[in-house]
């Protein structure tokens, strides 16, 4: 199957729940496109979450500079669910960090998109590796200790991680941690599709009741809509309220998707967590796109 | 060969702890995170100087591996040090993913190596961990073998790039190095001269090495003894040529027998010059409680297995007079 991945690049401002949309719809395209390419990965997981990426990225939350990936001042983003990759390199490459065109390397010999984040490959905006569960939220959680602590910077640091990867105990200790250092400046979303590879959650290992956990960490807790712009940017304005008013208190953002969000008859399913589409299927994905 | 001088003996643990406040002194990115055992594995020293560089993390040793990381990536040379069972083996996909495959500069002290723990027995004294970290891309691993190393080493892999590990221990050993021994990464040291029989130790080994070749000395044999604390990088050169020279080697140290530096030895001298190879270390077994001294007979960690393994890698180098029934014989009588 031949794709072509469109030229364009979005800007990184406030913007109506219209134009997000189809910025999220763009990056939804991508993720279709990059897979059937590879002919391996995970479709579930970036396709539900890239309302939250579309947020973050392009509503003015991340500061970071297209021109110049490693600017000093930039805010970051640590992708702790390693495996959500496709999503992140298509936020990426729509912000212009990079052409879009390479987005269908994803996974091939000697790519920059490696089938998990490869901080040695060097693609701009990839902060770290990450792919074995619960490690990335403890990075983050290092790198706002050294913004806040050390650096007494106004730099903020973001980290999703999955939630399936709440099982993970190490996650629990970053959380621990971020409280302890009162890490007003550290941003937690939680990617809450309730599907993992084998199932539903609680029928791998209830993890429930989340937000409760997460208040119960010490987290400033938003439980929201991961598909409305609205209630997800209203859920970042309660941590950009925290850092600038340096309340001490951390933010944790539970954005209820649904995995592989947009595309019908992968909607909900946990059996595409780890899967990409056929040919067929992808036509018929981005019909529906 | 040169005669042997011990000025005391003191834990390895006070040359990281040392080593860091000098580090700290230095660098103002420099910082330290504690595990709870803060005053075992002398973090305690750079706390109280630097407390605004210091971080408690508790007993949590996978966070704080991967904060470090996060510290790292954010320009700062972060120390963790713990116990090695639980900062190289506990931690061991965070040493491996966020440290080694980001190229990540932390730094990690691993004390309460080997059985001279003592007291605390089998599940505090790492007898592995050599193995695991020399296998992991990007690390460089250091055992020093007295005080002054451990200072000196601690300095050097706050002041290189890239992951690093230091092993050090619990117990006093005897110091015998100078503040003006040479030390760098990657290289072995011939401490002795000798082409009869290689001695390659580390750690507290080296010493006890030494101690061999004086008794082998005394039997007319010339043991060329080297010091190999960098186990990664590892000194081919050091190595290979004692191989050729020496015909017949020896390895000892507090670690496993097995995947240590009696493996890397064995991988650079099969490649490139094979020769009659014996192996002192800890056989397939755990530790349990004792005094020090009593683990090191028990478990075979003395100058005397040196010297017998010594007598009968000479034998089965060239078959010679020395028998390893001999050797064996003094051994056994030994331990009674």
């Amino acid at each position: 199957m031949n794709v072509e991945f469109e030229q364009i690049s979005f800007e990184n401002k406030r913007k109506s729940s219209e134009e997000l949309s189809v910025i999220a719809r763009e990056i939804r395209r991508d993720i279709i496109k990059m897979l059937v390419t590879a002919g391996s990965g995970h479709s579930g997981g970036p396709l539900g979450s890239s309302d939250i990426f579309t947020t973050l990225y392009f509503n003015g939350n991340m500061n970071f500079d297209k021109q110049n990936p490693l600017y000093e001042h930039r805010d970051r983003f640590v992708l702790s669910a390693g495996h959500m990759c496709p999503v992140l390199y298509a936020t990426l490459a729509n912000a212009g960090m990079f052409p879009k065109a390479e987005l269908a390397t994803l996974r091939k010999y000697n790519t920059r998109l490696q089938g998990h984040p490869g901080r040695d490959m060097g693609l701009p905006g990839i902060e770290t590796s990450s792919g074995s569960l619960g490690q990335g939220i403890s990075i983050a959680v290092g790198m706002a200790m050294s913004d806040k602590l050390l650096d007494n910077t106004e730099k903020k640091v973001y980290c999703l991680t999955g939630d399936g990867e709440l099982q993970e105990g190490s996650v629990w200790e970053a959380a621990m941690s971020a409280y302890h250092f009162k890490l007003d400046n550290f941003c937690w979303i939680i990617d809450n599709n309730d599907c993992q590879i084998d199932g539903r959650l609680k029928d791998v290992m209830d993890v429930y009741p989340i937000d409760e956990k997460c208040r119960a960490f010490g987290f400033d807790t938003v439980v929201c809509d991961g598909h409305n712009f609205e209630e997800l940017q209203a859920a970042f304005d309660v941590f950009l309220n925290n850092q600038k008013n340096k309340t001490g208190r951390p933010t944790a953002i539970i954005a209820k998707t649904f995995m592989g969000h947009g595309v019908s008859f992968m909607e909900d399913s946990y059996k595409w967590h780890g899967m990409p589409p056929n040919e067929t299927q992808a036509i018929q994905a981005l019909e529906e796109l | 060969m040169e005669e042997l001088k011990q000025y005391g003996s003191k834990p390895t643990r006070f040359g990281f702890g040392d080593g860091l406040v000098t580090l700290g002194e230095r660098h103002s990115n420099v910082v330290v995170l504690g595990g709870d055992i803060t005053g075992s594995v002398m973090t305690s020293l750079f706390k109280e100087k630097f407390p605004e560089r210091f971080f408690s993390i508790g007993i949590a040793e996978q966070n704080a591996t991967t904060i470090a990381v996060g510290l790292a990536l954010s320009g700062k040379i972060p120390f963790f040090a713990s116990y090695g069972a639980f900062c190289a083996l506990r931690n061991a996909d965070q040493l491996r993913i966020s440290v080694c495959y980001n190229e990540a500069n932390v730094k990690i002290g691993g004390g309460h190596s080997g059985i001279s723990v003592g007291p605390d027995g089998a599940t505090h004294q790492v007898l592995e961990e050599v193995a695991f970290l020399r296998t992991l891309p990007h690390m460089t691993l250091i055992v020093p073998c007295d005080y002054e190393e451990a200072k000196k080493a601690t300095i050097a892999i706050g002041e290189m790039n890239g992951p690093a590990y230091i092993r050090f221990g619990r117990s006093p050993v005897p110091l015998f190095t100078t503040p003006e021994h040479p030390f760098e990464i990657g290289k072995a040291q011939v401490l002795t001269q000798g082409n009869h029989v290689a001695l390659i130790a580390c750690g507290s080994m080296v010493w006890e090495a030494m101690l061999a070749a004086e008794k082998l000395a005394e039997k007319g044999i010339h043991a060329r003894v080297i010091n190999c604390p960098s186990i990664k990088p590892f000194d081919f050169e050091t190595i290979t040529a004692a191989a050729r020279e020496c015909g017949a080697i020896v390895t000892a140290e507090e670690h496993q027998v097995h995947a240590g530096l009696g493996g890397a030895v064995a991988e650079a001298v099969v490649k490139n010059h094979p020769v009659p190879m014996e192996f002192v270390g800890v056989k397939d077994s755990f530790g349990g409680s004792g005094e020090p001294e009593e683990l090191m007979i028990k478990f075979g960690l003395t100058w005397r297995e040196i010297y017998a393994s010594a007598l009968i890698a000479i034998q089965r180098k060239d078959g010679g007079s020395l028998t390893a029934t001999r050797a064996i014989k003094e051994v056994a009588e030994y331990k009674g």
